[in-house]
């Protein structure tokens, strides 16, 4: 399928997919570019940082195939919609902990390492599947970002798999995150209210098919780093597919488009 | 008029030879490979970029020294540029001109025929040994890991093998 041979139900579903997956990137990215100057050490400063541009990158890439499909330039997608028209999952939008990046961040490293972990290993299911979309763009699109997520996969994989199987402090606290992350991360894993119209046209996977894909990855790691499975990943603040978020994506929002906001017909 | 095309679009090619990577300040954008198509038609030319990382920042501004390397051409009136995702861009799009010249800049070149998932071999482009170690996979751009060599005892960086996933 190209831009031409959509049918308008189903250029509305892949206009929502789009909005997921680009916006649940863009709000991670964010997140993750929080920490600059911030991480354990400057190595990981050196590698979180370039894995948060990658990312805002592909959350770029997202928005210029919206751009294509009609809903405006992608500056104007990440800069000037308000937070009910974000399609993000909710844990992805959550503060990296207590603080802000200007005053006391007390940030939560073990937080910042599962989030990103378990979502880089469903980003590399979402992929694995939008390759064969049926959206000849998104296909192309997806295999472009595989190249740059694989190291990011890896990254964060050595990261969660160290962490787990350090000192009783460093598990103490990632059993902590992991039990957070999991009250939320079913969001990640849902396709939202046109998952039905998603899934006919082919643009990507049945979201119940990946969600098998990611709980059997997380259980054969839990169980290589002896922790034990936490049962079905919930979705307890709702759903970001729906268009509902906590005042963190708010304040999210607005640090981020503080610049962009006070001239949108300047090019910054 | 066919020979007076190509011709044209030979004179375009050498002008993209002078467009260097913004943070590669010895590379030029055809010697990274990163020109997939140039088309020209009546003075009007069209350039197809295939951009090496998605998020990179250098972007705007390759795509900005590109018109202005072409429209100083004689013939040419306007020049668009357009980045595409296929082909993928790839580490063995790289020439051999361009595996010289990023070592020159202290950045090893990516091995040629890499497969995504084995593990690769990069010798220092100072002094040539293997005997090097991988300090951090990522680095100061998007494109580039840091290493440090034991022979020579120099830090250098080697550019991330991209290979199509398919």
């Amino acid at each position: 399928m190209t831009q031409e041979t959509l049918k308008p139900q189903e250029k509305a579903a892949l206009i929502e997919l789009l909005y997921q997956m680009g916006d649940d990137d863009f709000i991670l990215s964010f997140r993750g570019s929080e920490w600059l100057g911030l991480a354990p050490h400057i190595e990981e400063d050196v590698a979180f940082s370039s894995i948060s541009q990658d990312m805002m990158g592909h959350a770029n890439l997202y928005y210029r195939l919206l751009e294509g499909l009609g809903e405006g330039e992608a500056d104007r997608i990440a800069h000037l919609r308000t937070p009910d028209q974000f399609r993000n999952a909710i844990i992805l939008e959550e503060v990296n902990g207590p603080g802000t990046y200007l005053k006391e961040p007390e940030y939560d490293w073990a937080f910042a390492v599962v989030r990103n972990y378990f979502y880089a290993v469903h980003k590399q299911i979402r992929l694995d599947s939008l390759r064969h979309s049926s959206y000849e763009p998104l296909a192309e699109a997806a295999r472009k970002i595989m190249t740059e997520q694989y190291y990011h996969l890896m990254h964060w994989e050595v990261w969660f798999k160290q962490l787990m199987t350090s000192t009783e402090e460093a598990i103490g606290r990632m059993n902590a995150a992991i039990e957070k992350v999991w009250k939320d991360f079913g969001g990640v894993l849902t396709l939202g209210p046109s998952y039905a119209d998603i899934v006919k046209a082919n643009f990507i996977d049945d979201e119940a098919v990946m969600k098998k894909r990611w709980t059997n990855k997380m259980e054969a790691v839990l169980k290589e780093v002896g922790a034990a499975y936490p049962g079905e990943p919930r979705m307890e603040r709702g759903n970001g597919r729906n268009g509902v978020h906590t005042d963190d994506l708010k304040q999210a929002l607005s640090t981020l488009s503080e610049v962009y906001a006070t001239n949108p017909a300047t090019g910054w | 008029m066919s020979e007076l095309k190509n011709s044209m679009t030979d004179t375009v090619m050498d002008a993209l030879g002078d467009v260097k990577d913004p943070e590669i300040a010895s590379v030029s954008i055809l010697d990274l490979g990163m020109i997939h198509e140039v088309e020209v038609t009546d003075g009007k030319v069209k350039v197809s970029v295939l951009p090496t990382f998605s998020g990179c920042p250098a972007l705007h501004i390759i795509e900005r020294d590109i018109k202005k390397a072409l429209e100083t051409v004689a013939g040419i009136e306007s020049a668009e540029v357009n980045f595409v995702f296929t082909p993928s861009w790839t580490t063995d799009r790289i020439t051999q001109e361009g595996r010289e010249r990023l070592k020159e800049f202290g950045i090893s070149p990516p091995p040629a025929n890499h497969v995504m998932g084995e593990p690769w071999e990069i010798d220092c482009p100072y002094c040539g040994s293997t005997y090097v170690t991988m300090e951090n996979i990522f680095g100061p751009t998007a494109c580039r890991s840091i290493l440090y060599c034991k022979s020579c005892k120099n830090p250098f960086e080697a550019m991330k093998p991209v290979a199509d996933m398919g």
